[in-house]
């Protein structure tokens, strides 16, 4: 299953320019400039509280920024137009953003959530059909039999009628990745996807993200996996303090971080006793 | 007791049974059905962010829960008569039951639907769902099934309060009870019955409730 709609492979896919987001007086985005072009995979890297989930927020409309816009390219086949949302002049409202806009951008990015979120009251298979069907309308036959083999791939064909707490977290998790699949976007946001994981459980749920990126999704992911964000990423951001601190190549990065705040970041996460 | 202590008894067995089918009952499940309706939208007032909405809900919910039933009854029954506004025993007693309802379920609802994770409403928008249809597919049955609990006590509260109509002249169980009583001038003997079948109703109520709240809990870990 790979990514569905077509785009111009010449230009970034997503663009954020000077993103902005305060909570009453606590300015958690400065200023957020990143840019993901068609099939790579951002990994942000941070730590606790620099504003991560909050540009993964952002991003999938979850969150109102106060300032800077969000772009997202049109698909080059015509399926998509492309989102281009300016926060400053909506001023921090919900009310000021096109209802269109928001829509349009909540349409093109699906996120995996760090807790799973699965709808407890749903089965498996209803969690992930519940999009593509309610929200999207499509065919029920076509949306069943895309949802079943999105199961199957991810060896979870069996549990389509299990409610969510009969499953491990490793399993749910599965579901939480196959329900953002099913909806079709053009962008996957995983924020923190394995840490709410007991440590036997990690390896499935990582490997199943390097095969989407190795198909070609495009993904922003916050981790604090750093030998998976190394191997997955095409990019590595650092984020502290609400900005963008530096940003490169995962495997110079890591290796021969530039800033002193990076260092030390990544030094805790190395050694942290 | 007599022999004709328990030939009364037995005699006005089935009246109360016929009240209860008749008035108890039907009166406590369409005073509940109507109070629970008024119930979710007040709850949705009070989570209204507009502040006119929620605090017109916050005054019912504090009016209705701050005075008696039956003073409410009264007001329904023997007040508005005298506005030009007259209601049949019947209608009156439903109107002042489901008001009263409305009050007491509007708060269970309310919690339970705060009480519903909020990566639930952020799972809902992120599949593409409004916020009317994140609320009824997703956050409504989790609320659902937390307030199930809560909302059979407060059915059979009603079940028993249903007694008060009696007061305006509804036939139902407790009424035909006073009836013959007066009439025979056994209290004591028929109004212990007239208790015992208010509680073996309510007992059947509660294993209902236990019934319920398993089949809600399927979905839930144990
Ligand atoms: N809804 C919110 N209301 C108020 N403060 C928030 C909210 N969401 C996040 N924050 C604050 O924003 C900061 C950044 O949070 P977050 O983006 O979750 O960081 P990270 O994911 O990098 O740990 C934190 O200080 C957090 O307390
Ligand atoms: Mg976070």
């Amino acid at each position: 299953m790979s990514p569905t709609d077509s785009q111009p492979t010449d230009q970034n896919l997503l663009t954020v320019r000077g993103l902005q987001k305060s909570f009453g007086t606590n300015q958690v985005l400065r200023s957020i400039d990143l840019t993901v072009s068609r099939g790579q995979v951002l990994a942000l890297i941070g730590p606790s509280g620099s504003g991560k989930t909050t540009v993964l927020r952002c991003l999938n409309g979850l969150e109102i920024a106060d300032g800077g816009s969000i772009e997202i390219v049109g698909a080059a086949d015509g399926g998509h137009a492309p989102v281009v949302i300016d926060f400053a002049a909506a001023h921090g409202s919900r009310a000021g953003v096109p209802k269109k806009a928001l829509g349009a951008l909540r349409d093109r990015s699906a996120m995996v959530f760090q807790h799973y979120n699965l709808f407890p009251h749903k089965t498996v298979l209803e969690n992930v059909m519940e999009g593509p069907l309610i929200v999207q309308r499509r065919p029920r036959a076509e949306v069943e039999a895309e949802a079943l083999a999105l199961l199957d791939r991810v060896g979870l064909r069996d549990k389509r009628d299990s409610y969510p707490f009969e499953l491990s977290g490793g399993q749910q998790q599965r579901v939480g990745i196959v329900r953002a699949l099913a909806l079709r976007p053009t962008l996957l946001l995983f924020d923190e996807p394995t840490s709410a994981l007991d440590p036997e459980l990690v390896g499935d749920v990582l490997r199943l993200i390097k095969e989407l990126a190795a198909e070609g999704w495009t993904m922003v992911i916050v981790t604090h996996e750093l030998e998976f964000a190394r191997e997955v990423a095409s990019e590595i951001a650092f984020v502290d303090g609400g900005t963008i601190v530096e940003h490169g190549d995962p495997k110079q990065m890591l290796r021969d971080p530039q800033h002193e705040r990076t260092r030390q970041f990544l030094h805790r996460l190395l050694f942290p006793f | 007791m007599t022999d004709s202590t328990w030939q009364l008894l037995l005699d006005s067995l089935w009246p109360m049974i016929h009240g209860a089918i008749t008035g108890t009952i039907p009166l406590a499940l369409s005073s509940f059905a109507i109070g629970l309706a008024l119930a979710l939208v007040l709850a949705l007032m009070r989570l209204s962010r507009r502040r006119w909405l929620s605090s017109i809900a916050r005054v019912y919910i504090s009016l209705v829960r701050g005075t008696p039933l039956l003073v409410q009854l009264f007001v329904i029954f023997y007040g508005l008569p005298s506005l030009g506004v007259v209601i049949d025993p019947w209608p009156s007693a439903i109107i002042a039951f489901s008001i009263n309802v409305g009050g007491y379920a509007a708060e269970v609802i309310r919690a339970a639907i705060l009480s519903v994770p909020k990566g639930q409403w952020e799972a809902a928008y992120m599949v593409g769902m409004s916020h009317r249809r994140a609320l009824t597919r997703i956050i409504l049955p989790q609320a659902a099934r937390v307030s199930v609990p809560p909302l059979s006590n407060t059915f059979i509260s009603l079940v028993k309060d249903t007694s008060l109509a009696s007061l305006i002249l509804v036939t139902e169980l407790f009424r035909e009870a006073q009836q013959v009583a007066a009439f025979s001038g056994q209290f004591m003997a028929l109004y212990l019955e007239a208790a015992l079948l208010y509680w073996i109703i309510c007992l059947v109520l509660s294993s209902g409730q236990s019934v319920l709240e398993k089949r809600l809990e399927r979905y839930v870990a144990h």
